[in-house]
């Protein structure tokens, strides 16, 4: 994973509460098998319509989402955060994430940060004062500033850690391997297990 | 005891600490099981594929195929190329690394949750994980289960731990005795209505009360099963005597002294006397109706004897604007009677509502009926066994004799990956768990109902409820 400090991109005032990730990227596009090329599925039944945001040229490069509340919300798909990645989003802002979708935003690199309503309305109206703003956002100081107005954002401190560091959780997890030996050492004989086949 | 009374939710988290996390990282959780499907796992093998990781336990992992499979000719080859590919890569996975699969035409194939309850892997005080949402569904055991993404599938894959940051609680208190023709499925449509698609963010809910602990455990199952629909990771329900009946003497429930031990320790988890949960929310039982969804997101549900809402019913801005957006995309005038909208197509399926008990209520209802003029009503067994059962029963034929379409197992129409979608603008009363736009396919709209009101309204052809029916019809036909 890449680290992330500081990046600044096109910002997209998306007015819109409860995205679900059903819009995000509809179920036809899941039937791939790679983790890449999901660009084109990004918000696709949204982007049939010509007036939708990402449809007008200002918007098109968007690199920054600021969504309304109950973002991600739904299916546990993946494939979502891929789709924000992989059509250019560096960072989503909203005033309330679903839990699964800003776990998985965090470990693709993708910034998930939760603001207030209230700066979730001034971010809309700068934007949408002056389509194709770009939105600086800070990771370290966790701020997303256009121009004068900088709002503060909050993001967990681990997820925090992990993005700016660039770190594989599968690796970190593995440090503490004999503590999973251990634990599997005491393991109860009742505990499901899937093999032998039972029948 | 000085012990702090602790909570359901809290006992089985404490028992499955690999390591405590510290200065706010998060801590570690041994995994009891692990359940596959072919969506949210191929990036998954590849990923241990390139860093050259094995499986750690392919003994506590699953997979079965369900999302994407067909539901009709499931003997041929699947006809939609990416569809196969993807099938195929869940295959040589579970061959390359060793893991136990029920492949399509395999009698233990189905919706994976529908198939770990049914092997009795599912159980009280266990920790559960698989790449979709409704592993929630697992909670009705006690278990504490939950959706995870791509990247923890790898995680869970080559570590059997998962990273968790600790959860709120919230307690749904359930009180009160349900009204004839109104179900398990009412009761979790009331509840997301009332904290709505986001209020149990950050939570694990436990569901309690009277009215919890009279429901069966595929009732049960349905209730926890949408808990992430009201935005909550898991869902739980304290095991008992109805849990452990569920349980014994399937295939790998435990066995002699395992099952004593189990049994012993199952009964320690029921939340403390005392024990204190973050958010604490109460329902009345005895005053629910039939609830069904009039938008497109699961909170936006009323009562089937009410109307369609207006935008202005709603103070919160983002709440009025989503009500309209949802009015335009479901094509609903508000003031509308709810029983007075027509549907093109019944679905009785899905993670939720599929399994033997939800058939059987559904047939119970239609049995020599007649099916409304121009209803297409799909009938798809949460699994191989439960199709198996249902026809050993004779549903199948009831079924059939009413006009409706028996099919083979998979998540089907609840999301549509497979050919079972609607056509944009069809109206659908289903008994799946999203009404989101376009789920069921692309301009399709959905109104989320329980199996009762399923059956009911493919004899009417409008949202109705047993209650609804003709006396006179309800007594005749029949066998």
């Amino acid at each position: 994973m890449e680290k992330f400090e500081v990046f600044t991109g096109v910002g997209v005032p998306l007015r819109r509460s409860n995205v679900d990730t059903d819009q995000i990227i509809p179920a036809v596009y899941l039937k791939r098998i790679t983790k890449t090329g999901f660009d084109d599925a990004l918000f696709a039944a949204w982007r049939n319509d010509p007036e939708f945001i990402l449809n007008q040229e200002a918007y098109k490069h968007g690199e920054v989402l600021i969504a309304g509340p109950d973002f991600g919300t739904g299916s546990s798909r993946e494939h979502a955060v891929w789709a924000l990645r992989d059509y250019g989003f560096k960072a989503v802002f909203s005033s309330k994430f679903a839990d699964i979708f800003r776990g998985n935003s965090g470990k693709q690199g993708l910034v998930s940060g939760e603001i207030t309503d209230e700066d979730t309305e001034k971010l809309w109206q700068a934007l949408e004062a002056n389509p194709g703003a770009s939105i600086t956002v800070n990771l370290v100081d966790q701020t997303a500033t256009i121009g004068e107005l900088s709002v503060h954002f909050e993001i967990d401190e681990y997820t925090k850690w992990r993005l700016l560091e660039g770190l594989d959780d599968i690796g970190l997890t593995l440090r503490d391997e004999q503590a999973i030996t251990d634990f599997e050492a005491k393991r109860e004989a009742w505990r499901p297990k899937t093999l032998p086949i039972r029948h | 005891m000085t012990n702090q009374p602790l909570t359901l939710a809290q006992k089985v988290w404490n028992d499955h600490l690999v390591a405590k996390g510290e200065n706010g990282s998060p801590d570690l959780l041994y995994i009891d099981l692990h359940l596959v499907h072919e969506v949210t796992s191929p990036q998954a093998f590849d990923g241990l594929r390139v860093a050259g990781r094995p499986v750690r336990r392919p003994d506590l992992t699953i997979a079965t195929e369900d999302h994407n499979t067909p539901t009709l000719e499931i003997d041929k080859p699947i006809a939609d190329p990416i569809s196969r590919t993807q099938i195929e890569a869940l295959r040589s996975n579970a061959a390359e690394f060793g893991i136990r699969i029920h492949s399509l035409g395999d009698i233990d194939q189905g919706i994976v949750h529908v198939v770990g309850p049914q092997l009795g892997l599912t159980m009280p005080g266990i920790t559960v994980v698989c790449g979709d949402s409704h592993t929630s569904t697992h909670g009705a055991f006690g278990a504490l289960a939950m959706g995870i993404g791509t990247s923890e599938v790898e995680h869970v894959l080559a570590t059997q731990t998962l990273p968790l940051k600790p959860f709120k609680t919230m307690a749904i208190n359930v009180e009160g005795t349900l009204r004839p023709g109104v179900t398990a499925k009412d009761i979790i449509l009331a509840v997301i209505a009332k904290i709505g698609t986001g209020g149990g963010q950050g939570y694990v809910l436990e569901y309690r009360g009277s009215a919890i602990r009279a429901l069966s455990m595929e009732a049960r199952m349905t209730i926890c099963n949408m808990s992430i629909e009201a935005g909550a990771r898991a869902g739980m329900i304290a095991p008992d005597q109805i849990t452990f009946d569920y349980l014994e003497g399937r295939p790998h429930a435990p066995k002699g002294a395992d099952w004593v031990a189990a049994v012993e320790y199952w009964k320690t988890l029921p939340s403390d006397e005392g024990a204190k949960y973050d958010t604490e929310v109460f329902l009345d039982a005895n005053t629910l109706d039939p609830f069904v969804t009039w938008g497109t997101n699961p909170g936006q549900g009323v009562s089937l004897l009410d109307t369609v809402p207006y935008p202005t019913d709603f103070s919160d801005p983002n709440d009025k604007a989503a009500a309209e957006r949802a009015l335009e995309y479901m094509d609903l005038k508000p003031g509308t009677r709810m029983k007075d909208i027509r549907v093109d197509t019944v679905f009785l399926g899905s993670c939720t509502n599929s399994r033997i008990e939800d058939l059987r209520a559904a047939a119970a209802i239609v049995d020599g009926q007649k099916m409304a003029d121009g209803i297409r009503f799909l009938v798809v067994p949460g699994s191989a066994r439960v199709r198996l059962q249902a026809e050993a029963e004779g549903l199948d034929k009831i079924f059939k004799e009413f006009g409706a379409e028996w099919r083979f197992a998979g998540c089907s129409m609840c999301l549509g990956m497979n050919p079972d979608q609607l056509a944009a603008g069809e109206r659908a009363a289903s008994t799946s768990n999203r009404n989101f736009e376009g789920r069921q396919g692309k301009g399709a709209r959905t109104h989320l109902v329980s199996p009762l009101v399923a059956a009911a309204t493919a004899i009417r052809g409008t949202l109705s409820s047993p209650a609804d029916l003709e006396p006179a019809s309800q007594s005749k036909g029949g066998n």
